[in-house]
């Protein structure tokens, strides 16, 4: 029995350490010793901050920025955003807004510094009027984020895929095979009878937000909801047009019916399953970062079929919750000043939503290398500032999500087309009311 | 027959000069105090969240709202009338009952083997509980990747036999004989271990009587092993119940790519544990239905332990005499 009071000594020293472990952990931000204040940012996907980190770091000693996130797809940051900011701890100190959730957000501002107490009333001049205005709640009172990119679409494509099919494969002539969406499909039908074991696209989801966000763009200004807050699926003659066209693409079996950010479409890309991808400039990075090194030079950008259009675009906030709100909010506006803009973009390519940013030569000049050294500030910057902003409503997400669904039941041959927007309408109706 | 060893409360002669009314209350209180740390934790971590989350379930609760209204029974009555709601249950039912049946079965005969005169019998032991200490997240991805449509490697070995590829992600009910696969897997060994040893608690000389009686092997393990270990196999299947009832890891990470939380673009694999966490956080929100769904989860449990818990009763009743004659 001797063990035993030994034993307990143990088991107290255990119930110690966790118990200080427990106690750092909830210290937050703080790390004792070094004097630093650490800073937490919160992105998904590809935003390409890695050297403007290093570069604000080297010019304030006295800040530790750590990054979480990177790579995480939307549908997997969101609910954590959200729960910590319900939750009243846990968020970062800056955090990445995509567009689509800003009104959800916009709705319960108080979970947010007011950037405006904090003069960022002067940056305005720094952003595209409509971006400026989308990070400020419905009364104008108060700013939520500022803007980081804007959406800007292309077509990436696989040139040795395009080779293999007896297509041209430089990007002029390119853009030349699809003026519009149908070229575009009779494009596909040629890609798709020189049978090269790939198919013309990754997946029809992808491409139905593209063209979607392009109409809407071009006409309407809304999508899902009109600019009052109805929702207007069946009746928003943009939903339908590019409901129809996205049946078209997938009717004439050019689609691989890869899921988009699963992991299927994720081998797809290293694999080179498919020759093109409807391409919002934050795509490039999504892409360089899925199909790797062995691709680099493989692929290239064409224009979009049709006329220009928006897809994407995220701002950065800084929650209430923030125990550095200072260094937060200067940090925010570092990151999206001009200059943090253009690193961005030379980093993983999302494009600017700042005017000056987009005349900079660093971008009107830009060109990647992995995509063959095409000049993607012209592609993407061309027409940027006149870029028709959609307007997004209050449960954007979830009513995206649905109607996304119902395409993608239709691909995989689940449903007729006829099944898939019976089911997009009730399923999106359903998703509003909850 | 075998000896008693279950001690009995040693008998503390009274101190004789102490104060004895400390005493009386130092024994009437202390065995509430040992077992008070459970009884804490568990108002602190079951029946606080259990009330709260009926608290919430009672009202019109957006995550990030400011103002929460109360709004009675509304959650329950739209979800008592919501489809998807009744997809998930059956789906959640559905996969619950592929899994656990064959699940129990196995690890009744795994137990059986593992109980005889093998060699290098402990590490046959522990290699069967090996799947379980594995992380359940590792475990679905990797099923996930076998599973697959098109790169996955049952649908290539369907393809070298000539066979049309499953579409295991889109076809309701192949996607829940995937997650059941993951779920056998995991759990199997798990459940054998327990289950063998209950069966090397059953006295070697009923089985030589049996063997004297005439009884082979076969006869022996369904008239003797069976019965005796029925109090065992309730636990086992009250456990697989919760757990069953609760899927969530296998099947949402089974899904990736956008929202696999429906657990596919027709729900084909969504549980009651997803549906949950799709209405009370993304892309939803809402927390107070997504309350409601837990709660009649709870329910839902409840129920189903009991059904099996009297199902189970049955098994083997006709032998009560004989696990009575221990």
């Amino acid at each position: 029995m001797a063990v035993f009071p030994r034993r307990r000594h143990a088991a107290v020293a255990l119930a110690a350490a966790a118990a200080l472990l427990v106690t750092a952990g909830c210290g937050g931000g703080n790390e004792p010793g070094d004097g630093k204040i650490t800073l937490t940012v919160d992105v998904f996907g590809q935003f390409g901050y890695e050297q403007l980190y290093q570069d604000y770091m080297a010019a304030n000693p006295d800040v530790k920025i750590v990054e979480r996130g990177t790579g995480t797809n939307l549908d997997e940051y969101s609910p954590k955003l959200t729960q910590w900011l319900a939750a009243g701890r846990g968020a970062g100190d800056v955090v990445a807004i995509e567009e689509g959730l800003l009104v959800e957000y916009k709705a319960n501002p108080a979970n947010f510094v007011n950037l405006l107490d904090h003069g960022a009333a002067d940056l305005k001049g720094n952003f595209l009027e409509w971006k400026w205005n989308a990070g400020l709640t419905a009364d104008g009172k108060q700013l939520i984020g500022l803007g980081t990119d804007v959406g800007g679409i292309a077509i990436c494509y696989r040139k040795d895929l395009f080779e293999k099919a007896g297509l041209p494969t430089e990007r002029d002539a390119v853009s030349k095979l699809w003026p519009t969406w149908p070229d575009y499909i009779t494009t596909g039908e040629r890609f798709t009878a020189a049978k090269t074991g790939a198919s013309f696209l990754d997946g029809a989801t992808n491409t139905f937000n593209t063209i979607l966000l392009q109409t809407a763009g071009n006409t309407t200004g809304y999508s899902y909801y009109d600019t009052s807050g109805n929702l207007v699926v069946d009746s928003n003659p943009s939903v339908r047009q590019a409901w129809d066209t996205t049946m078209d693409i997938i009717d004439s079996g050019l689609s691989g019916k890869y899921g988009s950010w699963s992991e299927e479409w994720v081998s797809a890309f290293k694999q080179s399953k498919f020759a093109t991808i409807a391409c919002p400039a934050w795509m490039t990075g999504v892409i360089e970062a899925n199909a790797g090194t062995a691709a680099q030079g493989k692929w290239d950008i064409a224009r979009v079929p049709g006329n220009g259009g928006n897809w994407g675009g995220s701002h950065l906030a800084v929650p209430k919750q923030s125990k550095h709100q200072a260094e937060a909010i200067e940090l925010a506006k570092f990151l999206t000043s001009a200059k943090g803009q253009i690193g961005a973009f030379k980093a993983k390519g999302p494009l600017p939503s700042s005017p000056q940013a987009l005349d900079d030569p660093a971008i009107t000049g830009a060109t990647n290398a992995y995509f063959s050294g095409a000049p993607v500030g012209a592609i993407f910057g061309t027409g940027a500032k006149s870029l028709k902003p959609v307007y997004m409503g209050p449960k954007n997400q979830a009513v995206r999500t649905e109607v996304e669904n119902a395409v993608r039941t239709v691909e995989l041959g689940q449903r007729s087309p006829a099944q898939g927007w019976t089911d997009a309408v009730s399923n999106a109706k359903k998703a509003a009311a909850k | 027959m075998t000896v008693q060893l279950d001690a009995r409360p040693p008998v503390v002669p009274a101190p004789q000069r102490s104060s004895g009314r400390l005493s009386r209350l130092d024994t009437q209180l202390s065995p509430y105090l040992y077992i008070a740390p459970f009884f804490l934790l568990f108002a602190v971590f079951g029946v606080y969240p259990l009330a709260y989350t009926f608290w919430v379930s009672l009202h019109d609760w957006d995550l990030l709202g400011a103002d929460h209204p109360f709004v009675g029974a509304e959650n329950y009555t739209r979800l008592l009338a919501d489809a998807d709601f009744w997809h998930a249950l059956v789906n959640t039912l559905g996969i619950f009952v592929i899994s656990t049946v064959p699940q129990l079965l196995a690890a009744l005969w795994m137990a059986n083997l593992l109980n005889r005169g093998l060699r290098a019998r402990t590490g046959w032991r522990m290699a069967v509980l090996v799947p379980n200490v594995t992380s359940t997240a590792a475990v679905a991805i990797v099923f996930g990747v076998i599973f697959g449509r098109e790169f996955g490697m049952i649908n290539w070995l369907l393809d070298l036999v000539g066979l049309d590829a499953i579409g295991w992600k889109s076809n309701r009910f192949a996607s829940w004989v995937a997650i059941s696969a993951m779920v056998d897997w995991r759990w199997t060994g798990y459940n054998a271990l327990i289950l063998l040893a209950a069966m090397q608690a059953i006295p070697r000389d009923l089985y030589e009587a049996a063997a004297i009686d005439g009884a082979n092997r076969v006869r022996q393990f369904w008239s003797v092993t069976v019965p005796l270990l029925k109090p065992t196999i309730i636990f086992c299947a009250i456990i697989a119940t919760i757990g069953g009832l609760q899927l969530f890891t296998e099947p949402r990470l089974f899904h990736s790519g956008t929202n696999p939380i429906r657990g596919g673009p027709m729900r084909e694999s969504q549980t009651l544990t997803m549906y949950m966490f799709e209405n009370a956080f993304a892309p939803h929100y809402n927390f107070g239905y997504g309350s409601a769904v837990a709660w009649l989860l709870f329910a839902l449990i409840a129920i189903v332990a009991a059904v099996n818990v009297l199902l189970l009763r049955r098994l083997g009743g006709d032998r009560r005499q004989k696990g009575a004659a221990r």
